[in-house]
């Protein structure tokens, strides 16, 4: 026994080694058309050979160690805890939520320009998120093209104010519907697929699209992207120094104050602030609705679900088209926000980005989603150092959660209606 | 007689991409008829063999080594044993723990897994598309300069020749061997493959060392033939090979050759006669068209559902 585990971790060891010093140890410094060799410095190799004596180590005591560990999850202390009754859960939470959305309102008059343009962002990342939970949470449909929803909705924005002049909120809806027809069109052949298949159409699709984007040149200037995306409005007032467009009026002459360039991020910020907490409330909505639970029933069941009379098709068919139609809403934001988009944001690691917030955050929970996508989108920003790897760790992370609580951090509790006590 | 020529020269292409798309198929589709799931880190493992073999041919050219048979040879050790190991590990830590479980879960896993690879090889080499030594050069033409001549570069041999010989003996291999019928026999029905006693995890672990060794001699050769490696190198070739299994019907082998010329030849008509631009759309079409009519490919088996 003894020495089939010294065996084993032997060949760990040895595999670790092969699988990092050739890529690690040895970088190729290209220097025009030669490329040379470099060994990497004492460190690196270092912590190579660290790497290899720790999975040495832990193969070796894996047993011991696992049994120790195992013991440990025993002792938690919040597993004995008897569970929070559900409607003081569902008071706890929504006084939270509406604590938060109230702070979040006022919060951005006292920080600094940059914070707030960041949380837009994020702002933008939650409604991408909450739509995709729609599809990969509640409805169990893994969609990699995402992206592709949120690329219509934002180029449906920037031809439409570039060709006829539309506004911000004209374009809003009509850049959200046609992502949710083109969800419709996309999902209405492919939903019959199974699972892992669906995932790779989607993500075949999703190239497409930006494909397109990038070789149309004569209506999206190709890679050169579309410019000069006007700001949204408030009831005709603009937010610019000055007017751009006849017939408005600017924002800081009307009330009377001195111009800040402030005021558009702001209000920017708070566009995409009651964007997201209508897309949060209206997925709420849906998922307490028949067409919430049939989604988690197929999910779940599909066999039995369907057994029951539950359409497949139909059912499949509405998580997608909704799912779409706010990734087209978080894209009309995102083309106002940056004033300029190309096909360069809409790539497969942005869908794999709003997956990853999705998995960490607990599939189908919306909680769970909000807190990931803040955490996701501002940890980078607060370590700059850290940004490099980020992606790294996104990847490791998505594996872990995979492995070790698929459920997510905050996993969904379904919402059921308790009976009051009677008498 | 030019247009003859000009389709040829298209058909030649064609089959040489198309062979090392096969080759980097037979990966997804020895893992999905085992496993039934798609091991989406699989063209990183691609792209970290043709990393390997350039950092072996970088290093044996600064210790003054030239000598071509060695220098293949060696790149392509290097690059297979690498890429074997980085497979096993890849099926240890990322598949092993959730085989088993909802269809998605392992799918999430592989798409973190290849995330975190393209990442790992973009953090240690830099992002940077980095020039690869066309070791094998020249080739002979067919037809007069002032015609359109139909090229044939030895490298293009080489690729079709090495594509043979991997194929060849991987259908040696799994129709012969031991390990070879095992593999059959898990992927027949693996909890029945089990009770009689093969060691399935071994088995398992095996088809990805397969799968990886296979996609590492591919590295090596699309690495020389197109001329340079970035880190994003494996993605798109990852997604067509997948195509291509699925094309030839996944779980198949002869359907993984299939399915990789008929799509490299797609790809190349594509590019020679509309637009090169387009090429990957025609891809990803064929692929969706595929799933959606005929979801089990060329040569692939009806999967029946059962309660």
């Amino acid at each position: 026994m003894a020495a089939e585990n010294i065996k084993h971790a032997f060949f760990c060891a040895v595999i670790t080694l092969i699988i990092a010093y050739p890529i690690l140890g040895l970088n190729l410094i290209p220097s025009g058309a030669v490329v040379s060799l470099e060994g990497a410095d004492g460190s690196t190799i270092a912590a190579i050979i660290a790497a290899a004596v720790v999975v040495f180590l832990f193969q070796l005591f894996r047993d011991s160690l696992m049994a120790r560990l195992g013991f440990l999850s025993r002792v938690n202390p919040l597993s004995g805890r008897e569970p929070m009754p559900q409607h003081k859960r569902a008071r706890l939470e929504s006084w939270l939520l509406t604590g938060i959305i109230v702070l979040a309102l006022f919060w951005p008059f006292f920080v600094s320009r940059g914070s707030v343009d960041l949380a837009t962002l994020v702002l933008i990342y939650i409604m991408l998120a909450l739509g995709l939970n729609v599809v990969v949470g509640l409805a169990g449909l893994l969609d990699l093209g995402y992206v592709a929803f949120y690329a219509v909705g934002a180029y449906t924005f920037a031809l439409l104010s570039q060709y006829t002049g539309i506004s911000f909120w004209m374009s809003l809806p009509i850049g959200a519907c046609l992502a949710a027809l083109f969800g419709l069109v996309l999902g209405f052949p492919v939903l019959r697929l199974r699972g892992d298949y669906l995932a790779i159409v989607t993500l075949g699709f999703g190239e497409i699209i930006r494909i397109l984007l990038n070789n149309w040149t004569h209506l999206t200037g190709g890679p050169n992207g579309i410019g000069g995306i006007p700001e949204p409005t408030l009831f005709g007032m603009e937010f610019g120094r000055r007017i751009k467009e006849e017939g408005n009026t600017s924002f800081h002459e009307t009330l009377g104050i001195a111009y800040a360039s402030e005021h558009k991020v702001i209000f920017l910020y708070l566009i995409a602030l009651v964007l997201a907490v209508i897309t949060g409330l209206i997925i709420r909505r849906f998922m307490r609705m028949p067409v919430g639970r049939a989604w988690e029933a197929l999910r779940e069941d599909e066999i039995a679900a369907r057994s029951l009379g539950l359409s497949r098709t139909a059912v499949k068919l509405s998580a997608f088209t909704i799912g779409a139609f706010f990734a087209g809403f978080a894209g009309t934001v995102f083309a106002s926000k940056q004033g300029f988009i190309s096909p360069e944001s809409f790539v497969f690691l942005e869908s794999a980005i709003v997956l990853a917030i999705v998995v960490l955050g607990g599939m189908g929970s919306q909680i769970g989603v909000i807190l990931a996508a803040i955490a996701v989108t501002i940890l980078p920003e607060l370590a700059r150092e850290f940004s490099d790897y980020r992606m790294l760790v996104f990847g490791a992370a998505m594996v872990l959660m995979m492995v070790w609580r698929p459920q997510g951090l905050l996993p969904m509790r379904r919402i059921h209606i308790e009976l009051g006590k009677q008498g | 007689m030019q247009d003859l020529l000009y389709f040829f020269q298209q058909l030649i292409n064609g089959l040489t991409i198309g062979s090392t798309y096969a080759l980097i198929a037979i990966g997804y589709t020895m893992v999905y008829g085992i496993i039934g799931m798609i091991n989406f880190a699989h063209g990183e493992i691609y792209m970290i063999g043709a990393y390997t073999a350039l950092i072996a041919i970088t290093g044996l050219a600064t210790l003054g080594i030239t000598w071509l048979p060695i220098v293949l040879l060696v790149a392509l050790i290097c690059a297979v044993i690498v890429s074997s190991s980085m497979g096993w590990a890849v099926e240890r830590v990322a598949y092993r723990p959730v085989r088993g479980r909802h269809r998605l879960i392992p799918l999430i896993s592989a798409i973190g897994m290849s995330i975190f690879l393209q990442n790992y090889v973009h953090l240690a080499q830099g992002s940077r598309n980095i020039g690869f030594p066309a070791l094998i050069e020249g080739g002979f033409q067919l037809g007069s300069e002032d015609t359109f001549p139909l090229s044939i570069s030895y490298i293009q041999i080489t690729i079709f020749i090495t594509t043979l010989i991997c194929m060849t003996a991987l259908s040696t291999f799994i129709a012969r061997s031991r390990t070879g019928r095992a593999c059959r026999a898990v992927s027949q029905d693996l909890g029945m493959a089990s009770l009689l006693g093969i060691d399935t995890n071994r088995i398992i672990s095996a088809t990805f060392v397969i799968g990886a060794a296979l996609a590492a001699v591919a590295g090596l050769l699309l690495g020389m033939y197109y001329g340079s490696v970035d880190p994003l190198f494996g993605f798109i070739a990852g997604l067509k090979a997948f195509t291509a299994a699925v094309l030839g019907g996944i779980g198949s082998i002869p359907g993984a050759m299939l399915g990789g010329l008929i799509l490299g030849v797609a790809e190349s008509m594509t590019s020679g006669y509309l637009s090169g631009e387009y090429k990957d759309v025609v891809a990803f079409s064929l692929l969706i068209l595929i799933l959606l009519f005929k979801p089990t490919g060329l040569l692939g088996k009806p999967e029946v559902e059962k309660i």
